[in-house]
């Protein structure tokens, strides 16, 4: 069986900053996946080029085993229909009100009409557990959780087959965390997707994840499941998983021996 | 000779950059879907909205206009003099060339500003994976809206720049207002006014790339933002003025 998403040694550097030196890494049709590693290690960087928004310096990505790299465009309509992404801020389009923004692939792309788009909308915010009455705000009135919510409703009101999730719960309270960590796992099990979440917040990865991904120097340097995580001795997954300031990972921009700041993205 | 050299490399990459940035939006342009509510609020924004702008500074140049030629030149037969040159100066190069410089400072700004946020907020790569051609649903809009508004806005600038100068002779100079507007209507011709409303179309779509343009590539938050605005501004008139340039030595040659 082909993977139904397949990285394999993929480069991607700006200037001379090498972000991604040889990313190796498979998702299996409806696993979800996460992703870990430390602010600027490249986690969105890997995302944007499996969206086709970057173009990697060299390697391979395969969709349902079609290779996506240089593609234009037009050649990947088809991939980019049955995939939703969650943007890390949540990227809502704040010329649009809620329910234009949630139905925005319908409307744009399927021309559908007002009470059609506005019924598919209030099926989406049901899924994300808000309400009709929201239907109509601006999201610049949105607060930060609810933010997120209408932007995973419109990353799964075209019931994609794949969806990315880039840090959904960071900057959010520990309540709104574990709301926004049920709301993934549930919306996934109900379409049955395949999913690839990228986060540095450990109650994510116990919430959600059937597979993590170390992400380190722009290789995936651990792979493995949810218990295999629990019970592994490797020196950097247990320095990452349990925040300690010190050890083998080296933290960007902090000098050695200085007091460990924790780092805000 | 390092920095030189530096200098023209980056410039040939902006060049290159422009360029292929222009030919994606003509390209998206001519490419259906065509969004036709999204040109019809920006035809508001762009054209609507920037009419009383427009107006005033022509207003105000006609009027000045015509005291420096009634003063500037010979006042013998000033009459005839006044209301002809303020007719040529405002149709062929003031009414288009500072109304685009004053749009460009509106609209320019406005739209590198809009685009900035929606690229440093991610919401251009979420048009993306939404299926959405960025180019055909925010830059194509908005040249197009630019580009039929800008002449209409021109047509504006010259009504109302000779009746600038016609306030200015008639109340100041005590011209005759019968005589005054006689002489316009039969010293002017329609390529006067052609010429004007073709300068003012490429001044649109300089407005709105430019605006585009700076916006899209943007990088790096509010500052990020702040500068693509000035960019935009700046680039857009110096292009406006060569432009202006080199279209009045082109249709006036002969
Ligand atoms: N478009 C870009 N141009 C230049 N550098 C970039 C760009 N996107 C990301 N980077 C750099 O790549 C590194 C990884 O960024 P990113 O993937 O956003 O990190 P994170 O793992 O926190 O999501 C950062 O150092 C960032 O500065
Ligand atoms: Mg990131």
């Amino acid at each position: 069986m082909t993977a139904k998403i397949a990285l394999s040694d993929v480069h991607k550097s700006f200037g001379t900053k090498d972000v991604l030196c040889g990313v190796n890494l498979e998702v299996e049709k409806g696993q979800s996946v996460v992703v870990i590693g430390g602010s600027g290690s490249g986690k969105s960087v890997m995302l944007k080029s499996i969206l086709g928004l970057l173009t990697p310096d060299s390697g391979s990505i395969k969709i349902d085993g079609r290779e996506t790299v240089r593609l234009a465009r037009g050649g990947r309509a088809d991939i980019d229909h049955q995939i939703g992404m969650l943007f890390q801020n949540g990227a809502l389009f704040d010329s649009l009100p809620v329910w234009k923004n949630v139905a925005f692939c319908a409307i744009q792309n399927d021309g559908m009409g007002e009470a059609d788009a506005r019924d598919l909308a209030v099926d989406a915010l049901k899924q994300v557990e808000l309400g009709a009455e929201l239907l109509d705000l601006s999201p610049a009135s949105l607060s930060g959780g609810m933010h997120k919510r209408v932007g995973l409703a419109r990353a799964i009101a075209s019931k994609p087959e794949i969806i990315f999730f880039d840090e959904p719960t960071t900057g959010l309270d520990p309540i709104m965390t574990d709301v926004i960590n049920h709301l993934i796992r549930d919306c996934v099990q109900e379409l049955g997707a395949t999913t690839m979440t990228i986060t540095h917040d450990m109650t994510s990865v116990r919430a959600i994840a059937d597979k993590t991904a170390l992400l380190y120097k722009g290789e995936i340097i651990w792979q493995g499941t949810t218990d295999a995580l629990e019970a592994s001795d490797d020196p950097f997954l247990n320095q990452f998983i349990n925040g300690l300031p010190h050890g083998p990972i080296e933290v960007e921009g902090q000098q050695l021996d200085a007091a460990p700041n924790a780092e805000a993205d | 000779m390092a920095t030189i050299g530096a200098f023209f490399l980056a410039f040939s990459a902006q060049a290159g950059r422009l360029s292929v940035f222009v030919g994606q939006t003509l390209a998206s342009i001519l490419r259906p879907p065509i969004y036709f509510h999204i040109i019809g609020q920006q035809i508001i924004r762009i054209g609507y909205f920037s009419l009383p702008v427009v107006a005033l500074t022509s207003f105000f140049t006609g009027g000045a206009l015509a005291i420096q030629i009634y003063y500037g030149g010979n006042q013998f037969n000033s009459e005839a003099i006044v209301s002809s040159i303020v007719a040529l100066g405002i149709t062929r190069e003031l009414g288009p060339v500072l109304g685009g410089l004053m749009v460009a400072g509106r609209v320019s700004a406005a739209i590198a500003a809009e685009i900035g946020t929606m690229r440093v907020t991610e919401q251009i790569d979420a048009l993306t994976t939404l299926s959405t051609d960025p180019h055909k649903y925010l830059v194509a809009p908005r040249v197009i809206a630019a580009t039929l508004c800008m002449p209409v806005l021109a047509l504006v600038a010259d009504i109302i720049g000779i009746f600038g100068g016609f306030v200015v002779g008639t109340q100041s100079f005590g011209f005759n207002a019968a005589i005054y507007v006689q002489r316009t209507i039969n010293f002017l011709t329609i390529d006067d006014v052609t010429s004007g409303l073709i300068k003012a179309a490429v001044f649109g779509f300089i407005i709105a790339i430019m605006g585009c343009y700076n916006g899209y590539y943007s990088k790096g938050g509010a500052q990020g933002v702040g500068r693509a605005t000035t960019n935009a501004v700046v680039s857009a008139s110096i292009l406006i003025l060569a432009a202006n340039y080199l279209m009045t030595s082109l249709l006036f040659s002969s």
